[in-house]
């Protein structure tokens, strides 16, 4: 990887993910300052009522976390999770809004939903990366999100818990980045610098 | 993929030639359905979808019926039920009389589930449930009462989370693959088309529930929304949003006061 490692004008970093890819965002918050632009967190969880992942990353960052609910407003410095049950979509007036619509790779919050929708409301200002996960979901996101003259980064399927769908992005785009957990850490921290 | 201009032209024309108002729904997820539509139906240029909508009115139903989004299930969030049960309906059971409105009932999974709240209350009698939906077709459905057999594991399941004792087969009959609800339930509800983007208030409601609808209107048509509704609400009335939805924000919520962490307002004066 020898071209320019530095991002600028983010202002979008999302972050989908399934099994295995808590873990990942474990080790990488708690090393996080407060961003220059938006954190949005959509990963495969269970359909449960209670807050426990809002929780558990609330308490691994220094970085706030915006409840989303319908047509709250994204903003730079804070923490965004799908919530459960939900595809999470990006308006041009940077509101998110929510949507009960049909499963997307059998999951509600698809990974692909979000990715495209926040490709298609802020274009070139996002940086996607995909985690460890075991279905195909996030690939034609990551698509979406090259199409529309972003940033994609993959974790290096051979670190991940679950390789399956780093792996197949992998093999369906062109990712900017295939890094293991250090080298996102790093990456992270160095856009917009 | 279609573009916003596109969208907007779409939207223009639509109310155009068959007054349906779009325009406040979300931009993202509107344009996420037509663009389903659109792909689901092999288009391959903007110009031959619009003219297909334009120029055949059953296309055009069957256009509003896979845009607005019908995905829901009975006892969907059984705590949002377990308190309706332990907390709103021992309220309207001292009332003579029970009026519900089920605003964007798609097809009718909740007003059934809520009839079976209502009886196992021994309130179903002296209720009355208004269904109300922007799509025939779908009301069509919920008229019925009949909805997929394989469905009711899950029914069943989170009928008992939200604090159902009986057996819930009890409550349909299963025939070929499908489950059909007693009349019992079904006889007193009443399906109606309505439009929340251009209809009025038609009656006072007692509770009326409007969950994970809100949602896919922009804030403007959400305010609007939400105002019917405080019209439609009798004084001590119960409004129930689904569990991402809110009332913040907008001039009515200082007449309502807010169940504890719920999503169930009640409107003080």
């Amino acid at each position: 990887m020898e071209k320019d490692t530095l991002i600028s004008n983010c202002k979008i970093l999302i972050i989908g993910g399934s099994a295995g890819s808590l873990d990942v965002l474990i080790k990488i918050l708690p090393h996080l300052d407060i961003p220059s632009f938006a954190l949005v967190i959509v990963l495969h969880r269970k359909h449960t009522e209670d807050n426990t992942l809002e929780e558990l990353i609330a308490a691994k960052s220094i970085i706030p976390l915006k409840e989303v609910e319908d047509k709250v407003e994204i903003l730079p410095g804070y923490i965004y999770i799908a919530p459960s049950d939900y595809h999470l979509l990006f308006e041009k007036n940077n509101l998110l809004s929510l949507d009960t619509s049909e499963k997307v790779n059998y999951s509600r919050p698809s990974i692909d939903v979000a990715f495209e929708s926040v490709a298609d409301a802020y274009g070139k200002a996002v940086v996607g990366v995909l985690l460890s996960g075991a279905n195909a979901d996030g690939t034609d996101g990551l698509i979406a999100i090259k199409n529309a003259g972003g940033i994609i980064i993959v974790q290096q399927p051979e670190t991940a818990d679950m390789p399956f769908m780093p792996s197949h992005a992998v093999q369906n785009t062109s990712p900017d980045f295939i890094v293991d957990i250090p080298a996102l850490l790093d990456l992270i921290k160095r856009i917009n610098s | 993929m279609i573009t916003d201009q596109e969208l907007d032209i779409l939207i223009n024309e639509l109310y155009e030639s068959y007054g349906y108002d779009f325009s406040g729904y979300s931009k993202a997820s509107f344009k996420r359905r037509v663009d389903r539509l659109y792909q689901l139906d092999g288009f391959t240029n903007f110009q031959s979808f619009l003219s297909k909508i334009i120029d055949d009115s059953d296309y055009f139903s069957r256009m509003v019926e896979e845009i607005t989004v019908n995905i829901t299930e009975m006892f969907r969030d059984p705590h949002f039920y377990r308190i309706l049960r332990t907390e709103i309906l021992p309220v309207l059971a001292t009332k003579p009389f029970i009026r519900i409105w089920h605003a964007g009932c798609s097809t009718g999974e909740e007003v059934y589930s809520v009839a079976i709240l209502l009886k196992e209350a021994n309130l179903l009698e002296k209720a009355l449930l208004y269904a109300t939906d922007i799509s025939p077709p779908v009301l069509e459905v919920a008229r019925k009462g009949v909805f997929p057999l394989r469905m009711m594991k899950q029914y069943s399941e989170n009928y008992m989370a939200s604090g159902g004792k009986k057996d819930f087969s009890h409550y349909y009959t299963a025939n070929y693959g499908l489950a059909k609800f007693g009349e019992d339930l079904s006889s007193r509800m009443v399906f109606s088309q309505h439009n929340l983007v251009s209809d009025r208030s038609f009656n006072e409601f007692d509770l009326i529930l409007c969950r994970n609808v809100l949602i896919y209107f922009d804030k403007e048509l959400q305010e609007r929304a939400l105002h019917l509704f405080d019209d439609s609400l009798a004084k001590l009335g119960y409004l129930a949003l689904g569990t991402k939805e809110t009332i913040k924000f907008t001039s009515m919520q200082k007449r309502y006061k807010q169940l504890e962490k719920e999503k169930i307002w009640r409107k003080t004066h």
